[in-house]
């Protein structure tokens, strides 16, 4: 096994398990204050990827694109928060299964009536464009070190700001007694409506940094968000900490999975027997991972307390 | 004199026109609609199969279209060694194998995956039989001797004695024959002492606890018939396509199948037959006039979510007549 392969997928695994967490911990976030479970949560993601898509087109620059686009999808989690969620808070979890897999099919469309049926790709600056050569054998894209570093400052940001800021004390509490925090006198629709649009910018930005290398398309959304739903059921719906640990787990074994299972499986069966099952077994290791975890604990790894 | 209700009226008269209608258009040169009634009696086979885990036992699966998937790879497979050679074991175009292969495979998948899932309750059971069923679909996307993401083109459909399901009219005759056994099947069920102790359990699992009743054993039981019924209308579709690709168990099908039943009725005898036809009509007669027939179809849906509670079947509830 060649080792700067091994970093160059360990690292790919943890571009991957980052921008899983950026998704999930929206998701975990609104399911653990709002009790609300949002299918469509991955078409923030794609619309992310496309309105930053336009901006960058439009303003010439990746990064100031980046930075508008970032509101913009909190406005667009907001609107959905009003028209959609908050008419379902009340409901089962079925109806809020399908009534957001209805608005999953009215974003895609409605991307698909205004950005076309083809993807958009999105050109990056030129000094994002490089690579680092760390050795001889080892480069590794600027933009990959890139997307390491915007999720881990995001995941910094966002355990900042649950944990010592006022607004993150509310977000707990909220989690623990929705009742008891209204009751105080907090304006609960106003940190339900915040919640849910800082889910939606998260994903969007997640949207936004996987552009550049897969390109804005519809149905992006739809892809990452059973592996985000993974990633949470494995962490314990509603907890950040395990949304984090779990999300870079899933990232690393899923990559990992993928390129070294064949030589693993070549260690104890003939190669042509590797070479044919290792592809059908990573497609669904990270399954199994969670069916095991499952087995374990079903509340998850690291399930909240209160609830 | 048996009075029958309004609702098995509706019933009655549903089902009727739902047998005369598609051959009467397809005599008469509409060969088009008997295509259209064939698939929707085939999927609201799968939905019928739904209905009793969803409507009954209260069980939100995300993943049915990975039995109705499996079944039709339960066709297709056997098929294209067949066709192809390889697995000489396998290798078959017997309806009387392919099919109850098809039921037996999902019916074991039903059992280890529901095993699983079972132990969860809530939203992580809505969740992980969706990720179950995306497992499916990744998994045989991975296989790229039975086509991969391209599919798998099976030129020979399933051979049974008496049917020739290359006839339209049989290939109809059989699915529509088999919801109306589906819809007696789930009906009977639910009304023996079985169907009780499901439906005890939805309401309240801890009093079933109580009462005695392995309630984990009775849900597990309902899943693996589901899902070994959904099978069956895989199998059904996968001869009525001869076309099986991994798209059939995509996640977005499963959500079809979930609307079929809320939109016509959940925990209703007709209800997901209801839900069916107005799906399937609706999807026609909007994808005819627009490629962006999903911006209406989605507006719909969550119309009927947000508005129209108890489906279909819930409007038309006569006065008196209480659930079934």
């Amino acid at each position: 096994m060649d080792f700067s392969l091994l970093i160059i997928q360990a690292l790919n695994g943890v571009q991957l398990g980052l921008l899983l967490f950026l998704v999930a911990s929206g998701l975990t976030l609104v399911f653990g204050i709002l009790d609300f479970v949002n299918l469509a949560h991955g078409s923030l993601y794609m619309m992310g990827a496309f309105i930053c898509a336009s901006l960058t087109f439009l303003f010439g620059s990746f990064v100031l694109a980046v930075l508008v686009a970032l509101p913009l999808t909190g406005v667009l989690g907001f609107l959905v928060e009003r028209f959609v969620a908050r008419p379902l808070y009340d409901r089962d979890h079925l109806d809020q299964v399908l009534g957001t897999f209805g608005l999953i099919l009215v974003l895609d469309t409605l991307a698909h009536l205004i950005w076309g049926p083809a993807g958009i790709a999105v050109p990056l600056p030129g000094w994002l464009q490089g690579q680092i050569a760390m050795s001889e054998t080892l480069v590794i894209p600027t933009f990959r070190l890139v997307i390491i570093g915007a999720g881990l400052g995001a995941a910094a940001g966002l355990f900042w700001l649950v944990n010592h800021t006022r607004l993150g004390m509310l977000i707990r509490a909220g989690a623990s007694n929705r009742t008891m925090v209204s009751a105080l006198g907090i304006d609960i629709q106003t940190l339900f409506a915040l919640v849910f649009a800082l889910g939606a910018m998260l994903a969007g930005l997640a949207g936004m940094l996987i552009a550049p290398i897969t390109e804005a398309s519809i149905g992006m959304g739809n892809n990452i968000i059973i592996t985000a739903f993974v990633v949470i059921i494995v962490g314990g719906i509603g907890s950040m900490k395990g949304a984090f640990i779990a999300a870079l787990m899933i990232g690393l074994i899923d990559t990992m999975g993928r390129s070294f299972l064949d030589d693993l499986f070549k260690l104890f069966m003939s190669s042509d027997a590797a070479e044919n099952s290792a592809p059908a077994v990573s497609a669904m290791l990270i399954y199994i991972i969670m069916a095991l975890v499952l087995s374990l604990r079903p509340q998850g790894l690291f399930p909240p307390r209160t609830r | 004199m048996i009075s029958l209700t309004r609702r098995s009226w509706l019933t009655l008269a549903v089902m009727a026109l739902l047998a005369v209608l598609p051959p009467v258009f397809y005599l008469t040169g509409n060969p088009y609609y008997l295509d259209l009634a064939t698939r929707l009696a085939i999927l609201a086979i799968a939905a019928v199969s739904l209905n009793l885990i969803l409507g009954y036992g209260g069980l939100v699966s995300f993943g049915h279209a990975a039995f109705v998937g499996l079944g039709a790879y339960a066709v297709g497979i056997p098929a294209h060694h067949w066709l192809y050679g390889g697995l000489d074991f396998l290798a078959t175009t017997s309806g009387l194998v392919q099919i109850p292969l098809a039921v037996a495979v999902c019916a074991l998948f039903a059992l280890v995956t529901g095993a699983i899932c079972l132990r969860t309750k809530g939203v992580y059971f809505i969740m992980i039989t969706m990720a179950f069923a995306q497992m499916i679909y990744y998994l045989i996307v991975s296989i790229e001797e039975y086509g991969g993401d391209d599919g798998l083109v099976i030129d020979t459909r399933s051979e049974l004695p008496v049917v020739n399901l290359d006839n339209p009219l049989h290939l109809f005759g059989l699915s529509y024959v088999a919801l109306v056994v589906a819809m007696l099947l789930v009906r009977m069920i639910v009304r023996s002492r079985f169907g009780m102790v499901l439906q005890g359990a939805k309401g309240n699992p801890e009093r079933m606890v109580t009462l005695g009743f392995n309630v984990y054993a009775y849900r597990l039981t309902a899943y693996v018939i589901s899902g070994a019924m959904s099978g069956f209308a895989g199998a059904l579709l996968g001869n009525f396509t001869t076309f099986i690709s991994p798209e059939m168990m995509d996640w977005s099908r499963s959500g079809e199948l979930m609307f079929m039943v809320i939109l016509g009725g959940a925990a209703t005898t007709l209800g997901p037959v209801l839900g069916a036809i107005v799906f399937i009509v609706a999807e026609e007669a909007l994808s005819s006039f627009t490629i962006y027939w999903h911006l209406p179809f989605g507006l719909m849906l969550m119309a009927v979510v947000l508005f129209a509670r108890g489906g279909l079947m819930g409007m038309l509830r006569g006065r008196g007549e209480d659930r079934e």
